[in-house]
């Protein structure tokens, strides 16, 4: 009653003001303080590709998107979320933050040096180990990319107990190594698994399918990545461009 | 260890299915490279673990259920190890063929103006190099990554608003990828498609009903060539030696009121021969010029050999929703035979051209008209299947009338445009068969009584057996040679799909889209 | 129960919402002359006469001579009931008619509820005792609930069949059998002999109710003899039964049963 008060004697400037408190207690922890971005996606941006409209932004907000880190919100009131779209709608109208660095050779150090089209993919071609990065411009901030980029386990989830019922292909990034009873050793990404079943991708890009009971072992190593740091591998300089280079990547938008 | 993985990961894998694996479909029975297993379309699997003798041992392995609660038509395809089907409207999903669990999925968001006379269903995917190829039911061409299941590249076929979707298994030919469209109750214009596999650029397209100063127009009265329909909804065959491909077309709109539209109405309800690299028209044949009863022929054509007519030929054996099985010449598309299969009232028979002579009073009227077959027609979309063991076309019959009902053509885009409909006979409760045809005759050599006329097609096996799938859930195996009942199961949901059958590991395995799910089966360990 | 015919269209066209793009229904019916009227009359005549009876009278559906129509109260709510059909009722769309037709098919139902609507005479607490007691229809039929299963069911009877056609079923109770009811008699390879009616059937089964209500389902391979036996039904004639004043008595109780219709 009181919010829905609060909404009535509102403005929009007020109803924003409202949602960044909000947003501040609940959602900077993983988007940041200023909505660009850490765990969570930056959200500074004139387009939201899960919410194209303030209905769908509602759905993400009280449901969360299932698969992946974005919990639902039960104990947010139906205007409360209002004040937080408000909110984050007026992030997007900020101008993004300027990227330092040469796009163009960032673009050729993906494919030369950096190699990075053999583990990750964009526009459908390259290596499936790692998450793809047709989208990666708008899902995570610069900052986020250039710590991803010298610090791969910084983001890698430590668990998925907060918001995961059951494995959602691809979005839930676990490290797998096992050794199955015929004395095959494996390490790779997992894919899918259940009580009974794991299904992992090796590093050749060739997925594998063992009953558990056909393993002698089975380790998740979370918390870890087989993708290698950057840092001494590529210059600050070259960082930068590279970082440049992935904020381009806006897939269809 | 970092390092080594790292090293790895520059080796992978790339082509998976080149167009050679696909032509020899044949020789590798443990994967399903293509929509009906190989480009003679005959759905016949050449693996024999499971036979007549143990069929009866034939369990569930496991069952995918699909994430929608429309029904499932997809003949999923299978490539080392991995099952790939379609879901209802346009989704795809890779699944591990020794567990059942999915490995990726591409969802895709219908747009809300989407249309279709029927159900938003999916009936396969096709599979190129390393790449999948969806047609999507808004009328666009998708392809996946075979690993991920990104999107690579994605073009618009046609504009949907206007009543195009697509809804069958594109057919990969050499290094294109061909096609149809659906939407022939919308009055649209039909073509046949193909598309670069690696830039989704259009090689050609053929339209199934010519314009204005092309030949075949003068077979549409005015300007109903406009909204002549012959669509091209499900997949052909394909001939490597021939360079050509088979497809047939529906029928010419508005469906039932052919007054505004007399005339053969060219290249409806047809077969055509086209060359695979232009999409040149080689050959036609029509089977029902000037339909008003709805009867596409978009049936499965198979390709086969035989000696017709004293002298050893290519054929072509269809099936055709009129009730009547037709053998023509592959090479010149001459009429060979042709022999009803199936309850019909509306012909005397065919002429030595293969054109029916017509029963007078069989036409749709605004009372109503009773004519055997129903719209739906003695077959339909679903497989047969050709066994070149037993040297027998099996085809899923319905014996089923109807009541046609003609009614006013108003075309508006985006809106039916059928003038008028049908009702079923009331008091009657129609049934259907499995048909065992002689192909070179269309003489019948068994049949199989099912309840109710069928909606799901057959394959059969070098292990002597023929799977069938009924409206009431039951899947079953007969003795390919006698027909006899061997083994069934009851899965629960109609079944209004076609049979396939694939190697995991090294062990046999059939599957069969149901209700909203996917079932496989192998032999019980005894 | 299972009707496999329209099953089989239903398959053919299962019809989703989107399948009319038509602008939005106008909430009255802008197709009401006389040439209308008589254009609706020829289309009930070939696509609704055959249940609803050719004047509308009623048979299978309802009369529709009536000034007003449960289901369809206005303009808007009678275009759709036609364009829709009734779920869950032997009443199916109509997608074969185009949007004017539906409005002209309207018109001509309307101008049917104009006509002089039937008078059921008779006393309505005798029917109902006549129901339980001599006709002992509960054993075979169920009222709210309460009564056998082998025929049909008789809550809302009086909505759905228009008296005449409940009299002429006391009478003629084969004449105009539901769709889909067959009394079945089977000969079992174990030698047990039962008749009733079928309650669903496919290639390889059968499950039907005897006349004792008892369900039975069967294997067809473990039956020696199977017969439909089509147009035939085990629902005695009451017209020796019942005289004539007990027969009003019986028609005008049944005409009562609406439901919550």
């Amino acid at each position: 009653m009181k919010s829905t008060l609060a909404a009535v004697l509102c403005s929009g400037l007020c109803l924003a003001q409202n949602g960044e408190r909000l947003f501040q207690g609940n959602c900077a922890l993983c988007h940041g303080p200023r909505g660009d971005g850490g765990k969570g996606t930056n959200l500074a941006q004139p387009r939201l590709p899960r919410a194209p409209d303030d209905e769908a932004l509602f759905r993400v907000i009280r449901q969360g998107i299932p698969g992946t880190e974005m919990p639902g919100t039960r104990h947010f009131s139906d205007d409360d979320i209002r004040e937080v779209i408000s909110f984050v709608r007026s992030l997007g109208q900020t101008t993004p933050p300027k990227v330092e660095g040469d796009a163009a050779h960032g673009a050729e150090l993906y494919r030369g040096k950096g190699n990075c089209a053999a583990c990750h993919t964009m526009g459908g071609r390259g290596g499936a180990m790692g998450p793809d990065l047709t989208e990666i411009g708008v899902r995570r901030s610069p900052g986020h990319i250039r710590t991803s980029i010298v610090d791969p386990e910084a983001w890698v989830p430590d668990n998925f107990l907060n918001y995961r019922w059951y494995s959602l292909i691809p979005d839930n990034f676990v490290q797998v190594r096992l050794v199955a009873r015929g004395g095959q050793r494996l390490t790779g990404v997992r894919i899918n698994e259940d009580p009974f079943s794991i299904q992992i991708r090796d590093a050749g890009d060739r997925v594998h399918s063992f009953w558990k009971t056909e393993l002698a072992e089975l380790h998740k190593d979370w918390g870890k990545s087989p993708m290698p740091s950057y840092r001494g591998v590529l210059t600050p300089g070259e960082i930068d461009d590279l970082v440049a280079y992935l904020v381009t990547l806006r897939g269809g938008s | 260890m970092k390092l080594v993985i790292f090293l790895l990961a520059a080796l992978s894998l790339n082509a998976q299915v080149p167009y050679d694996r696909i032509r020899g479909a044949d020789t590798e029975p443990g994967n399903w490279l293509t929509y009906s297993g190989n480009y003679s379309s005959h759905r016949f699997t050449r693996l024999n673990q499971i036979t007549a003798a143990n069929v009866r041992r034939l369990k569930p392995a496991w069952v995918y259920q699909i994430k929608a609660r429309e029904k499932v038509q997809t003949t999923p395809l299978v490539v080392d190890g991995i099952m790939y089907l379609t879901e209802p409207p346009s989704d795809v999903t890779a699944l591990d063929t020794r567990t059942g669990r999915p490995l990726w999925s591409y969802r895709r968001p219908m747009p809300k103006g989407v249309r279709g006379c029927c159900a938003q269903i999916n009936r396969g995917a096709a599979i190129l190099d390393d790449m999948v190829f969806l047609g999507t039911f808004d009328a666009h061409l998708v392809a996946l990554d075979i690993k991920t299941g990104l999107v690579r590249w994605d073009v618009t076929v046609a504009d949907y608003n206007v009543g195009h979707s697509i809804t069958v298994a594109p057919l990969a030919v050499k290094d294109k990828i061909v096609v149809g469209i659906a939407g022939g109750e919308y009055g649209v214009r039909g073509f046949l498609d193909a598309y670069d596999a690696k830039t989704g650029k259009r090689a050609w397209r053929f339209w199934t009903v010519p314009a204005a100063g092309e030949p075949g127009v003068e077979t549409w009265a005015g300007d109903s060539y406009k909204t002549g329909a012959a669509t091209t909804w499900v997949t052909g065959a394909y001939d490597p030696e021939q360079n050509l491909v088979f497809w047939g077309t529906g029928n010419p709109g508005p469906d039932w009121n052919g007054e505004a539209r007399k005339g053969d109405n060219l290249y409806s309800d047809s077969l055509l021969a086209l060359d695979a690299d232009t999409g040149q028209l080689k050959w036609y044949f029509q089977f029902t010029p000037h339909d008003v009863h709805d009867w596409d022929s978009t049936e499965v054509p198979v390709l086969a050999e035989g000696v017709v007519h004293g002298q050893k030929r290519k054929l072509v054996l269809f099936a055709n929703r009129n009730a009547f099985y037709y053998v023509l010449d592959r090479q010149s598309g001459k009429f060979l035979v042709g022999k009803q299969f199936a309850k019909q009232t509306w012909a005397k028979g065919l002429d030595d051209s293969g054109r029916p002579i017509r029963i007078p009073n069989t036409s749709p009227t605004v009372e109503g008209t009773k004519v055997y077959p129903s719209v739906p027609g003695a077959t339909n979309w679903f497989s047969p299947s050709y066994s070149p063991m037993a040297n027998l076309l099996y085809v899923a019959t319905r014996d089923e009338g109807g009541i046609y009902y003609m009614g006013e053509a108003e075309y508006r885009p985006g809106s039916q445009f059928n003038a008028g409909g049908f009702r079923p006979i009331p008091g009657e409760e129609p049934t259907g068969a499995i048909r065992a045809l002689k192909p070179n005759s269309g003489e019948l050599a068994w049949e199989f009584k099912l309840h109710t006329p069928p909606w799901a097609g057959v394959m059969s096996t070098a292990g002597g057996l023929v799977f069938g799938g009924t409206n009431e859930g039951d899947f079953f195996a007969l003795d390919a040679t006698s027909g006899k009942l061997l083994w069934r199961f009851q899965t629960g949901g109609p079944i209004t799909s076609n049979p396939m059958s694939y190697l995991s590991g090294s062990k046999q395995h059939v599957a069969i889209a149901s209700g909203s799910a996917v079932f496989t089966f192998a032999l019980e360990e005894q | 129960m299972l009707r496999p015919v329209i099953f089989g269209l239903a398959c053919a066209l299962a019809l989703p919402a989107q399948l009319f793009f038509e602008e939005t229904i106008p909430k009255t019916n802008p197709y009401t002359g006389a040439a209308d009227v008589k254009r609706g009359q020829q289309l009930f005549l070939g696509q609704c006469g055959g249940c609803h009876g050719p004047q509308g009278e009623g048979g299978r559906g309802p009369s529709l001579q009536r000034p007003k129509l449960a289901k369809a109260p206005d303009d808007e709510s009678l275009y759709k009931l036609i364009r829709e059909g009734v779920p869950g009722t032997e009443m199916p769309g109509s997608w074969v008619l185009i949007a004017r037709e539906v409005w002209q098919v309207a018109a001509f139902v309307r101008s049917l509820g104009r006509t002089a609507e039937e008078t059921v005479s008779g006393d309505r607490a005798r029917g109902a005792d006549l129901y339980r007691t001599k006709g002992k229809c509960a054993q075979c039929h169920v009222i709210a609930g309460q009564g056998g299963g082998l025929g049909p069911e008789l809550t809302e009877i009086g909505a759905r069949r228009s008296a005449r056609f409940l009299r002429a079923k006391l009478e003629q109770p084969e004449a105009q059998l539901p769709d889909g009811f067959v009394q079945v008699r089977v000969v079992a390879k174990d030698g047990r002999r039962l008749t009733g009616v079928r309650l669903n059937e496919d290639t390889f089964t059968v499950q039907m109710r005897d006349l004792n209500d008892r369900l039975h389902s069967f294997l067809k391979q473990d039956l020696k003899e199977f017969h439909k036996d089509w147009g035939r039904s085990p629902m005695p004639e009451y017209r020796t039964a019942f005289s004539a004043t007990e027969m009003d008595d019986l028609v005008a109780y049944l005409a009562s049963l609406r439901g919550g219709l």
